[in-house]
């Protein structure tokens, strides 16, 4: 077991240092020059070589790029005299849009994204499993039509539709809820649910459609099982045999969605986060494009990437307290 | 598919599986309704130009007299200005028809993501099947880099790219770009089936017969990975469909004044409390086309491939 943990973290780096030189090559490679873009319209001939020098942009690439991925593991110091930078440990490079360590401004909006998906991933959950479960148990029923209908529906709509009608129909119509606004959850908890109900609901619709239709057919398939005929002829309660002994195996094709989708949605919820003007991860991104700022796209890139490549890891490793079939 | 056959009545005997599954299609109600609507977008996506100087007026052309300039540019009449002269109304402040805009945008839309998909299910198929029939090395070298593909925010990518790359053809490069994610999905299943299918007896006898590895490939490999493929592809399109319209909504997508739903969408967003129709007809027509090709897809992987997915 670690041993197989060991060789998975080692797969997990070798992983994202391949992703982080492609994400360099076309980043930093292909377009506008980043030190200009950095630098702003009014920028000097000065200000502009002692970008240049501090993104190491003199150098040649290997060894910008080896510069980099050092400077995640061990910090760096950037350009030098009146401009040197100390970037500390893991250092992603320097906004200078911004004027900080992206490793900063990402550790800043992480607990917003992070706010928005886990809360978004359990409503997609209770529904989606729910759904899921009762429409595999009554399969071919009136119900189970309704629900499955209803989540190829629901799957087919662009999530910034369900949000504007989510912020029409129960913010400027109804008022029910106010326009969201992030509080951290812990200066005001209520708040922070309150404020969040929204854009989870939004997300939620569209995940959830995909995991009931996910978990009805895997369900359909285990409730087949011959060991579920046991369960049942041994006189355990139903519930029992549903959830311990159904939804337990089923669950794992669910799980490997989850993994991707999770971490897919940890810093890439840039939809959802400007329509709902939640200062998250995504947005961070989103005004980094506008403004050219080559260093935030590339670290968010990265995140994103490093969230996706854990997640996964998690999930293989989760596979084997879920299933007592599977062992590493 | 051969082996679902004895399960058949008698009067399927002796039909091939392609007609077998034509009968299958023919007989839910989903399949129909939604060919209807994939075809009356097909329609709508090749005649456009046809469509417009029928209608017309062309999705570049300003109505003035369309838009009230004393209510900020609203447009004149109910339901968004639909009329006889513009028949789903127009876009506010500028009078543009939302007709031939909707219509010109189901043309960039379609053409990218089928497009994109061709690229995907192509570049799919022929990875998915070098890696399951040679396996070894070159299985190895395949995977890993599906993997890799696979691990990459892909979202985040597309959206990097495409905002990073200024001077090109736009809706080319948004192609590329939404096709460059999607090609180890089709290749994971490709795989798996050629893992199944090269130790059939029929491909040994071939193999006996000297047929040479490509002859295998295409005359006994491919027709037997062709069913889930096609299902699959189905279910690729909306996918490709929503991701489009996703770059386009947050502004990197296809340049204005060139249509898609996506951008619409997006511009319809700031006019959604005087101007609702304005963003419900782009929005149907992205909810529509998706949801067709889902049902389709839905029902192609029930028939064509009996043993993933829903029973």
């Amino acid at each position: 077991m670690i041993l197989y943990i060991g060789r998975r973290l080692l797969g997990v780096i070798g992983v994202l240092i391949a992703i982080a030189a492609v994400t360099f090559t076309i980043f930093y490679v292909l377009p506008s020059d980043p030190a200009a873009a950095a630098c702003g319209k009014s920028c000097s001939a000065e200000r502009l070589a002692a970008i240049r020098a501090h993104m190491g942009l003199d150098q040649p690439l290997w060894r910008q790029f080896g510069d980099f991925v050092t400077g995640i593991f061990t910090g760096r110091t950037m350009g030098s005299g009146q401009y040197t930078l100390h970037c500390h440990f893991p250092c992603l490079g320097y906004s200078y849009d911004n004027s900080e360590p992206v490793w900063n401004l990402l550790m800043d909006r992480l607990p917003v994204s992070a706010s928005l998906a886990l809360g978004a991933a359990v409503l997609w959950l209770l529904l989606g499993l729910t759904a899921g479960v009762v429409a595999a148990l009554r399969k071919d029923t009136l119900t189970d039509r309704v629900l499955m209908v209803g989540a190829v529906a629901a799957a087919s709509l662009p999530v910034y539709f369900t949000s504007m009608m989510l912020i029409y129909g129960l913010i400027r119509t109804a008022g029910l809820l106010p326009y969201p606004e992030y509080v951290a959850l812990s200066r005001d908890p209520l708040h922070w649910a309150s404020n969040l109900l929204l854009p989870w609901t939004a997300l939620a619709i569209l995940y959830a459609a995909m995991y009931a239709r996910q978990s009805r057919s895997s369900m359909i398939e285990t409730m087949a099982e011959p060991y579920i005929r046991t369960a049942r002829a041994k006189g355990l309660p139903r519930r029992t045999v549903v959830v311990k002994h159904g939804l337990r195996a089923g669950m794992t094709p669910i799980l490997t969605i989850f993994g991707m989708d999770l971490g897919g949605l940890l810093a890439g919820a840039v939809i959802t986060e400007s329509i709902f003007g939640l200062p998250g991860i995504g947005r961070l991104f989103y005004g980094a494009l506008a403004g050219g700022d080559q260093p935030v796209i590339m670290g968010v890139t990265l995140l994103a990437a490093a969230f996706i490549v854990i997640a996964n890891l998690v999930v293989d490793l989760l596979y084997a307290v879920i299933d007592p079939r599977v062992r590493y | 598919m051969s082996v679902h056959q004895p399960a058949l009545a008698a009067a399927t005997v002796g039909a091939s599986p392609w007609r077998l599954a034509r009968r299958e299609l023919g007989r839910r109600a989903s399949v129909r309704l939604s060919l209807v609507v994939v075809a009356l977008f097909a329609v709508m996506a090749a005649g456009a130009p046809l469509l417009t100087r029928l209608s017309g007026w062309g999705p570049d052309e300003f109505d003035k007299s369309a838009v009230d300039p004393y209510l900020g540019g609203q447009p004149v009449g109910p339901l968004g200005g639909i009329s006889a002269e513009h028949w789903l109304g127009v876009e506010p402040v500028t009078g543009r028809d939302l007709f031939a805009r909707t219509v010109h945008g189901a043309q960039v839309s379609l053409l990218i993501a089928l497009t994109a998909t061709a690229m995907v299910v192509i570049a799919g198929t022929a990875a998915g099947i070098a890696a399951g029939y040679f396996g070894g090395r070159v299985d190895a070298v395949l995977s890993r880099l599906m993997d890799l593909t696979m691990s990459f925010p892909s979202l985040i990518f597309m959206i990097a790219m495409m905002s990073v790359a200024k001077d090109v053809n736009r809706i080319l490069l948004m192609t590329a770009v939404i096709g460059l994610f999607g090609w180890p999905g089709v290749a994971r299943i490709v795989r798996g089936q050629t893992l199944s299918l090269k130790h059939r007896e029929y491909v040994d006898a071939a193999r006996v017969g000297g047929s040479g590895p490509w002859r295998i490939l295409t005359r006994d490999i491919l027709p037997g990975v062709s069913g889930p493929v096609i299902a699959y592809t189905t279910l690729v399109i909306p996918g490709m469909i929503a991701t489009e319209a996703a770059l386009s909504y947050l502004g990197v997508g296809v340049r204005p004044p060139t249509p898609s739903w996506g951008q619409m969408i997006a511009e319809s967003v700031s006019f959604y409390d005087t101007d609702p129709m304005y963003f419900v007809i782009p929005s149907s027509c992205l909810f529509l086309t998706v949801l067709a090709f889902t049902l389709l897809g839905d029902a192609l992987r029930d028939v064509l491939d009996p043993r993933s997915g829903r029973q």
